[in-house]
């Protein structure tokens, strides 16, 4: 989806605003919010493709006004309620419907050092052929879909070189609408900064984004 | 349904209340909020009623929240991917299994096991500059950095660090020379970046532990040099 999220190369967003000694959270919602789309995370109705498409569905100008845990509350409710793990009226007065069935909480409290520690694992161990190989010239697909994608506008029908081979990745723009992991390679891809900008970059840099074999085609 | 979802949500602000003043650990931030506010913000009720449910639903257990929370807060951090810079600095050998394969070096200090999130190391020379971003959403290396922190997440650095790399660097208080070659890292699918940054000049005499504790997050993100004179600045 061309959504505001995709903001690579966009131009007026102002100065980078920095703030020393930051707190890890800036108010208790804050933290409570964090952890409780963690927890949810574990249920198998959820993954974390949705979860990101979730929160690209906000409405463009209610996702720059709102501060990021704002957008994850939007996020997590709508996914949750879309997947049918709460009901939007148990949402609306904050207890379960009458009768219904209590669950048993995904994650426990022992499990959750490890898997913080482990971090998002989007690798499948599946054997399945790359399309592309190391110091091999691709062109990133000029995609324009309405779902989830990873490959961001600014880097579509551009030139570049895959300089390492990930492994194979579920595909996101599958996996959040849960119509299966269609595993497939992830290259890092360099982009010279002059192919992406033009003559006002500097000749010298560049940009390297992480894309999967769906996302290119032989240059 | 609007009345008795406000009553719900008085009766939530209630209990919250009560629980903030039996948690002494939270007494502060409690504090806090209240020289700003006389009642508690939407989003505090509105998270809170979620929380409710979803616990009452059996669907989370707070315990694990508390859990998660505190490990945000304290257990997860910069002072980890610091600890991975400095044995780098320190280990010639080390180092040359971080550039080679960040997972299974960084799994070495037991943040992660071997099947963890993949990660990439990338080197800072005198002429390379490495800088990490996710244009897309607010992918990072919790595993060696903790959360991200608000910056990082913005719009302004989202938007900018891709097109104007040198722009941004500038706004950190660096210019950089034209002869340097500017590496921008878009974290686009599960791989997540560390940027090993130059050792600095006179640190030769400091030990590991010393080392770490030069080593800032932003170092590590690629927006700023390591110097001598920080310490802790990771934090």
């Amino acid at each position: 989806m061309n959504g505001v999220h995709d903001m690579g190369g966009m131009q007026d967003m102002g100065p980078i605003e920095y703030e020393k000694n930051e707190p890890v959270f800036h108010a208790r919602w804050e933290a409570r919010m964090r952890a409780l789309a963690q927890a949810m995370w574990a249920w198998p109705q959820l993954n974390i493709d949705a979860s990101r498409y979730q929160i690209e569905l906000i409405p463009p100008v209610e996702y720059l006004r709102n501060s990021y845990y704002e957008n994850w509350f939007a996020g997590l409710t709508g996914l949750i309620v879309k997947r049918g793990l709460v009901t939007s009226a148990e949402l609306e007065s904050g207890v379960p419907a009458a009768g219904s069935s209590k669950a048993t909480p995904a994650l426990a409290a022992d499990r959750v050092l490890p898997l913080l520690a482990r971090g998002i694992v989007g690798t499948r161990d599946v054997r399945v052929a790359p399309q592309f190989k190391v110091s091999q010239r691709v062109r990133a697909r000029n995609l324009n879909p309405n779902g989830h994608t990873r490959l961001p506008r600014y880097a579509r029908g551009k030139m570049g070189t895959i300089i390492r081979d990930h492994g194979v990745f579920v595909f996101p723009d599958t996996n959040a609408e849960f119509q299966g992991d269609k595993p497939q390679h992830v290259y890092s891809v360099r982009f010279t900064a002059r192919e992406l900008w033009g003559e006002q970059a500097s000749p010298r840099d560049a940009v390297y984004l992480d894309l999967w074999d769906d996302y290119l085609e032989p240059a | 349904m609007e009345s008795s979802r406000r009553d719900f949500l008085a009766t939530a602000a209630t209990a919250a209340g009560a629980a903030a003043t039996g948690n002494l650990a939270h007494a502060q931030e409690q504090d806090h909020d209240h020289v700003h506010q006389a009642v508690p913000s939407d989003l505090t009720l509105r998270v809170k009623s979620l929380e409710s449910l979803l616990v009452e639903k059996g669907l989370v257990d707070p315990a694990t929240l508390d859990a998660l929370v505190d490990a945000f807060e304290h257990k997860l951090g910069p002072r980890n991917g610091a600890r991975v810079i400095a044995r780098a600095w320190a280990d010639p050998a080390y180092k040359k299994r971080l550039l080679a394969d960040a997972t299974t070096a960084i799994a070495e200090f037991g943040f992660t096991d071997a099947h963890g999130a993949r990660m990439v190391a990338v080197e800072n020379t005198p002429k390379v500059r490495n800088l990490i971003v996710c244009t897309l959403c607010s992918c990072y290396p919790w595993p060696v950095l903790g959360l991200p922190p608000v910056w990082y997440k913005s719009a302004a650095y989202r938007s900018r660090s891709v097109i104007d790399p040198r722009g941004v660097l500038h706004e950190f208080g660096e210019e950089l020379a034209e002869d340097v070659e500017v590496r921008v890292w878009d974290s686009t699918a599960e791989v997540r970046y560390i940027v090993l940054p130059e050792r600095p000049a006179g640190s030769e005499k400091l030990n590991e532990q010393e080392l770490a504790a030069l080593v800032t997050r932003d170092a590590m993100i690629g927006v700023r040099k390591v110097t001598l004179s920080q310490s802790g600045g990771a934090a």
